[in-house]
């Protein structure tokens, strides 16, 4: 093992990738010389050449709809969108186009598509640049969304993605870039699709995404010394949600709280609650929570009342353990 | 100038796209085909003249307006039908419809229903032929309305910018939709934007199929060697609505018949006459013989089914 940071893992990721198949390339605003605007691509140019690291003018529709016409003849591109918000400039090609390509083709095309992209708050980068939007893309059939929170999934995931033949909605998180973690020397992969346990435990379940697994890991420490013992999963894929560990979870614990970062109303954990009453209220011996932002825009100046934290963690999974 | 064999080519293809779209709109009138269409009846020459120069193994990609274009391609008539019926053994299992219909055996990327959807993943075809060292050029089709969508302006400037092998072929008929051209911008010619992408640009009438024909070879032969885009602007005529059914109430009934009065058909067939190469006799056959394929394909659409219950939850995802 080595101890390495998550961006690092990003751009470990991409170079393996890079060097294991030739059509693998990567595209995007400052992606080459500057190597990324959080530094995920750094050193790509240098290794790989401009015909494999390509830096665009800043046209977020151009770098989406390059990326899906040449994955159609078979190349893997690696599209990088600089934050998150700016998906909805290029909204058309990643739902209309993007998602709907290869259904609405009868199958005839194969889009092995990667578009990569942080999401969240916590830089006072405003309203505009620190959206959590998962939850819209989650609800587009024909897109994957995968969403890491440790440098150890980060770069499991981003090379499996890399691999998929599916498009996938990459989202990192820009305050996870500087976390540090173990990774194996070794090459490894991570599947799309499966959950992770980061904590068992056998009062509650808490589902968590993206940074906020970190807040609820904190939060399940804080709880131990109370003598409650929390379930922390890490979903790691939006979609497809891994329901199975999820119930599994819930059958032990009978109690949940979903825990993102994104504004909590119509939300995720809106898909996970209902999903877990319409197939096991039976099991449940409290009411599922959610905890999440409010329903406001992210502020510039008033981040810390707005990003949820681990004590919001911990007196959801309090209420319901009074319950 | 072209050889007899590829002139008549270029008449059958344009008889056919006409004859297809007149029976199809005949067949939508009756209520077999689901959904909407969009004939290009009155714009054959810009799909041909332009198609006639590239090979099976070139990508289009096409619009909602996009019969045309498929059929100049090489489209098989009858899975072509099959897929506007919406039935199974149509090229997209009947998923697409008219108005996605996409081939790739011929290289057709599908024709989008967004209005300048295509222009942006045009880049990446084009991209994927220079990346792997091809030849391989793709023409992307928009209609003059897609010319104020941001796609094009990012597009055009980066496949000048990267010198991409492709050619932006706009099939300007002067109607976005129900609004004509003078009310939603100021310019004549839309190639004049080619400059400020500094690619080259030219307008061409594009009810002249052998005009069309000659700057779309200039053009398609400077992507293919690698000189980058052309802006290829083709000046045509809409003869029906933007929708079948559409009363056109917004046009004047004497702009339609003017419009009407371009007809590049009758215009090819009257060069074809006058130069000995056709005669009635050779135009009557020609149009049997295009008679007959339609309804075998009519008939082969027909009598294809409509794809199973499970067929929905397929191709979501691979």
């Amino acid at each position: 093992m080595k101890e390495t940071r998550y961006v690092k893992a990003i751009a470990e990721a991409l170079s393996e990738e890079m060097a294991r198949d030739e059509n693998v390339f990567v595209i995007g605003e400052d992606v080459g010389g500057p190597g990324g605007a959080f530094g995920a691509t750094k050193g790509l140019l240098e290794k790989f050449g401009e015909r494999r690291v390509k830096d665009t003018p800043i046209s977020e529709s151009a770098i989406v709809g390059l990326a899906i016409g040449a994955a159609a003849q078979g190349l893997r591109p690696v599209a990088e969108i600089m934050f998150m918000d700016f998906l909805t400039v290029c909204m058309d090609q990643i739902v209309n186009q993007m998602a709907k390509m290869r259904y609405m083709f009868g199958g005839i095309y194969k889009l092995p598509l990667v578009l990569r992209t942080p999401c969240g708050g916590g830089l006072n980068a405003g309203p505009q640049h620190s959206q959590c939007l998962e939850s819209w893309f989650a609800h587009v059939p024909g897109l994957k969304v995968v969403m890491p929170a440790t440098p150890y999934d980060v770069k499991g995931l981003l090379k499996t993605s890399i691999r998929d033949d599916n498009p996938i909605l990459f989202i990192e998180n820009k305050t996870l870039y500087a976390l540090k973690g173990e990774i194996p020397e070794e090459e490894y992969l991570i599947p799309i699709g499966k959950a992770d346990v980061k904590r068992a435990g056998k009062d509650v379940t808490v589902v968590a995404t993206s940074r906020m697994v970190h807040q609820a890991l904190e939060a399940a420490k804080t709880l131990s010394n109370e003598g409650i013992d929390v379930e922390v999963i890490d979903l790691r894929t939006i979609n497809p949600l891994d329901k199975e560990t999820i119930f599994k979870s819930v059958e032990k614990t009978s109690k949940l709280v979903i825990v993102h970062e994104a504004v909590k109303t119509f939300g995720i954990g809106a898909e996970i609650a209902a999903m877990v009453c319409e197939e096991m209220i039976d099991c449940l011996d409290a009411p599922i929570l959610r905890v999440g932002a409010p329903f406001v825009p992210v502020p510039f100046n008033l981040e810390k009342f707005y990003l949820p934290n681990s004590e919001d963690v911990a007196k959801a999974v309090k209420k319901v353990m009074e319950y | 100038m072209t050889n007899k064999e590829k002139l008549l080519e270029m008449l059958y293809l344009m008889v056919k796209i006409r004859r297809v779209e007149e029976r199809l709109l005949d067949i939508f009138a009756q209520g077999k085909i689901p959904g909407f269409i969009h004939v290009s009846i009155g714009q054959e020459a810009v799909a041909v003249g332009v198609c006639s120069c590239l090979e099976p193994t070139d990508f289009i990609l096409t619009t909602h307006r996009g019969h045309g274009q498929a059929i100049a391609k090489g489209i098989d008539l009858k899975r072509f039908m099959a897929e506007i019926y919406g039935r199974i053994d149509g090229y997209c299992k009947g998923k697409s419809g008219s108005m996605h219909i996409a081939c790739k055996e011929m290289g057709i990327l599908g024709s989008n229903g967004i209005v300048g959807g295509g222009i942006p993943i045009s880049l990446g075809t084009s991209f994927a032929s220079m990346f792997k060292g091809e030849d391989k050029v793709t023409v992307c089709f928009f209609g003059d309305g897609a010319v104020n969508e941001g796609t094009f302006h990012e597009s055009l400037n980066l496949a000048s910018l990267w010198n991409l092998p492709v050619v932006f072929c706009c099939e300007n008929n002067g109607w976005a939709q129900f609004t004509p051209q003078k009310v939603y911008m100021k310019l004549e010619n839309i190639s004049t934007r080619a400059e400020s992408y500094g690619m080259a640009g030219v307008t061409v009438d594009g009810d002249d199929v052998l005009k069309v024909y000659e700057e779309a070879e200039k053009a398609i032969m400077r992507a293919r060697k690698g000189q980058g885009p052309t802006l290829l602007e083709c000046k045509t005529h809409r003869w029906f609505g933007h929708f079948a059914g559409d009363a056109q109430k917004y046009r004047s009934p004497k702009e339609i018949q003017e419009a009407r009065g371009f007809d590049p058909i009758g215009k090819f067939q009257k060069f074809l006459m006058e130069s000995k190469y056709i005669n009635t006799e050779y135009v009557n056959t020609l149009e049997a013989k295009i008679k007959s394929e339609i309804e075998e394909a009519v008939a082969f659409a027909e009598n294809s089914p409509i794809g199973e219950m499970e067929e929905l939850f397929n191709d979501v995802y691979v």
